[in-house]
């Protein structure tokens, strides 16, 4: 489903090049629950800026579904975000001023895809979600658990080869975050490939691979230990 | 590219978008309102000011050119310098051979002699004029047939006097309204009524109406050939007057100067004379009438522009700000697959649809205070008829939207370049 071959990236700050991202590699199969933890710094948000095609990345091949994605124009990078990714924010990210179903509804929009269905089709995801009845709600209505259910929701509508949830319980409590999480793994199940990027490791306890970033490189990747313990570190060598 | 072409297109036919547009204005009603009323502004001040300028125009012309405004005319009077072995102030009489010559002048379009009818109690042009039971005095003159183009005459019924009225000496005479009004019963057809003036009776075979004064309508003309007959008048005439069509000052005194060599050397004055014939030439006046008010709308335009551009810039600012303000909502929007083009066109028509509300808005108000002054501003003053062309109207709202997009495409091009990583780790 997903390729990193080698994926450099450079930041120029001030007279220095940051070295962000130094030859990672990372394959993820269709279906796989996968978590993305490093400390800040560790270089993981610009590895998932490129996983969702918002930044482009200095040498290096990524493939998704099949698909290279490098070089790409705005308009094209646009299209594959649309068709390809799903995205779940820490801060859910909802327009305020449209209700939840017109939320949901958005990137359907973009597919050029006519009102009446794209609401009708944006009603179904929010039943998966368990939202039907929030519908006409604007997010100020809502908290922040059904928020996140949302645009969960509005994630899975355009049926896209894998989500990217970036801190996705981040602004959540714990009662909450569980019940996200619970949300996720379902969706999961599903056959869905989910990509969850997090310092937290109960979130990353409850997924079944992790990945560890250090300094921008891939220092660990291996089922996710499940329970409150990071998972063991596992040699460099050892890494695919 | 055909598909990024008829993006904006589909855009635009887009209930979709619509509602969008309307959602952010009515998010920021005041802003909103505040930005269209600087724009409606500009427009209202441009079609006000248009329209008095318009009316100015109107009602100069109205007042000064009373004679179809680019007529000259030339009287006979009294000469000032000895000629041609004459003593001063020998009276010059003009005659038919007169006007035969002005007429194949080259320059001359239209062309009259007036043969002013002295018949009246005290000796002036007011002639009585009779039917039936009814009597007044109205004012008669003797004219050519080009007589209708040299005044401000719409025919109402029938016709002018024609050339076979001039050759077969015809009774025919043409009224102004207000004469048939006073001679015929409401609803009576005048045309081929007999009326009396003074001893001599005519026949009625056009009706005139002019709405440059009530004095100008009190008027009979009746052909110069039969006035000569019937009053006396042998072969003379009063005055030439004449057009150079579309011709302009130099036109204008070419033409005058060869009339006035003819005339001096068939009447033996000097040309130099001022005194023996006088000149009135209406078309330099006229000129430069129409000059004055050609700077008049140019520096209107000119102010009503700024005025404008002061709104246009205004409400780039605006978008700007919207642009500012809206940046985590253009980021979620990028990573929800907006292309740049979407964006671009959402801030630009949202622009558009802002400025081209306001405009029309202004230019409504605007027609409806000219229509307002037209219907209070009292007939005959200074100011008549202020208005403005609708084309011109439509013009400047065509003109507005194009600034409207231009106002809003800077704002957008800065929309489109919202980097949705940073705008989304703004939390």
């Amino acid at each position: 489903m997903l390729k990193l071959r080698s994926i450099n990236k450079f930041y120029q700050v001030g007279a220095h090049k940051l070295h962000v991202l130094q030859d990672v590699d990372l394959d993820v199969a269709a279906g796989e629950f996968v978590a993305i933890m490093g400390a800040s710094g560790s270089g993981k948000s610009t590895l998932l800026n490129i996983l969702g095609i918002l930044d482009d990345y200095d040498s290096g091949e990524y493939h998704l579904g099949g698909t290279l994605i490098k070089n790409l124009s705005e308009t094209k990078a646009a299209n594959y975000r649309n068709k390809f990714i799903g995205f779940v924010f820490q801060s859910f990210n909802l327009l305020p001023f449209k209700t939840a179903v017109e939320n949901v509804a958005l990137p359907l929009y973009y597919q050029g895809i006519p009102r009446r269905k794209r609401n009708a089709l944006a009603m179904q995801y929010l039943e998966r979600v368990g939202l039907a009845d929030w519908a006409d709600h604007r997010p100020a209505e809502m908290s922040g658990g059904q928020k996140q259910r949302v645009a969960i929701a509005r994630a899975l509508i355009t049926q896209p080869h894998m989500i990217l949830a970036d801190e996705p319980t981040g602004a959540l409590d714990s009662t909450t975050s569980v019940a996200i999480m619970k949300l996720l793994r379902e969706i999961h199940e599903s056959g869905i490939t989910l990509l969850i990027v997090t310092h937290d490791s109960e979130v990353a306890a409850k997924t079944d691979r992790t990945v560890r970033l250090k300094d921008g490189k891939v220092v660990a990747d291996g089922a996710s230990a499940h329970g409150p313990e990071p998972v063991a570190a596992i040699s460099e060598a050892a890494a695919p | 590219m055909i598909r990024a072409l008829l993006l904006p297109i589909r855009a635009l036919l887009s209930w979709d978008r619509w509602q969008e547009i309307f959602d952010t204005m009515s998010r920021n009603v005041l802003r909103a309102s505040l930005t269209a009323i600087s724009v409606g502004w500009g427009v209202f001040m441009l079609v006000v000011l248009l329209g008095l300028g318009n009316g100015l125009e109107n009602g100069m012309k109205r007042n000064f050119a009373r004679e179809a405004a680019n007529t000259i005319t030339i009287r006979s009077a009294r000469t000032s310098i000895a000629s041609g072995g004459f003593d001063v102030g020998r009276a010059v009489t003009f005659d038919n051979r007169d006007y035969e010559r002005a007429r194949k002048v080259e320059l001359v379009d239209r062309i009259s002699g007036l043969f002013f009818v002295r018949g009246g109690a005290f000796g002036g042009s007011e002639m009585m004029t009779r039917r039936g039971t009814k009597a007044n005095a109205f004012a008669m003159t003797a004219v050519h047939p080009d007589g209708i183009y040299l005044e401000p005459h719409d025919m109402v019924a029938g016709r002018y006097i024609t050339e076979s009225d001039l050759r077969e000496r015809r009774k025919s005479i043409v009224v102004g309204q207000p004469i048939v009004d006073f001679l015929f019963e409401a609803g009576e057809n005048p045309i081929g009524q007999w009326i009396n003036v003074g001893s001599v009776a005519f026949q009625i075979v056009g009706v005139f109406h002019d709405d440059t004064g009530a004095d100008e309508e009190r008027m009979m003309y009746i052909p110069v050939s039969t006035a000569q007959v019937a009053f006396n008048g042998q072969d003379h005439l009063n005055m030439l007057t004449f057009t150079v069509g579309n011709g302009g000052v130099a036109e204008a005194t070419a033409a005058t100067d060869t009339i006035k060599q003819q005339l001096a050397d068939a009447h033996s004055f000097d040309v130099n004379d001022s005194q023996a014939i006088r000149v009135q030439n209406n078309v330099e006046g006229f000129e430069r009438f129409s000059k004055l008010f050609w700077i008049i709308a140019v520096f209107v335009i000119f102010i009503g522009m700024l005025t404008i551009g002061a709104g246009v810039i205004g409400v780039s600012n605006i978008m700007m700000i919207t642009v500012k303000e809206r940046t985590k909502e253009i980021g979620v929007r990028k990573a929800l697959g907006a292309t740049p083009l979407s964006i671009v066109s959402l801030i630009v028509q949202e622009s558009v649809v802002l400025t081209a509300f306001a405009g029309l808005t202004g230019l409504a108000a605007g027609i409806g205070v000219l229509a307002l002054a037209g219907k209070v501003i009292p007939p005959g003053g200074a100011l008549a008829e202020p208005s403005i062309q609708l084309s011109a109207g439509l013009y400047a709202t065509l003109v507005l939207m194009f600034f409207g997009a231009l106002a809003g495409l800077f704002p957008a091009l800065a929309a489109a370049r919202v980097n949705p990583i940073e705008s989304l780790r703004d939390q």
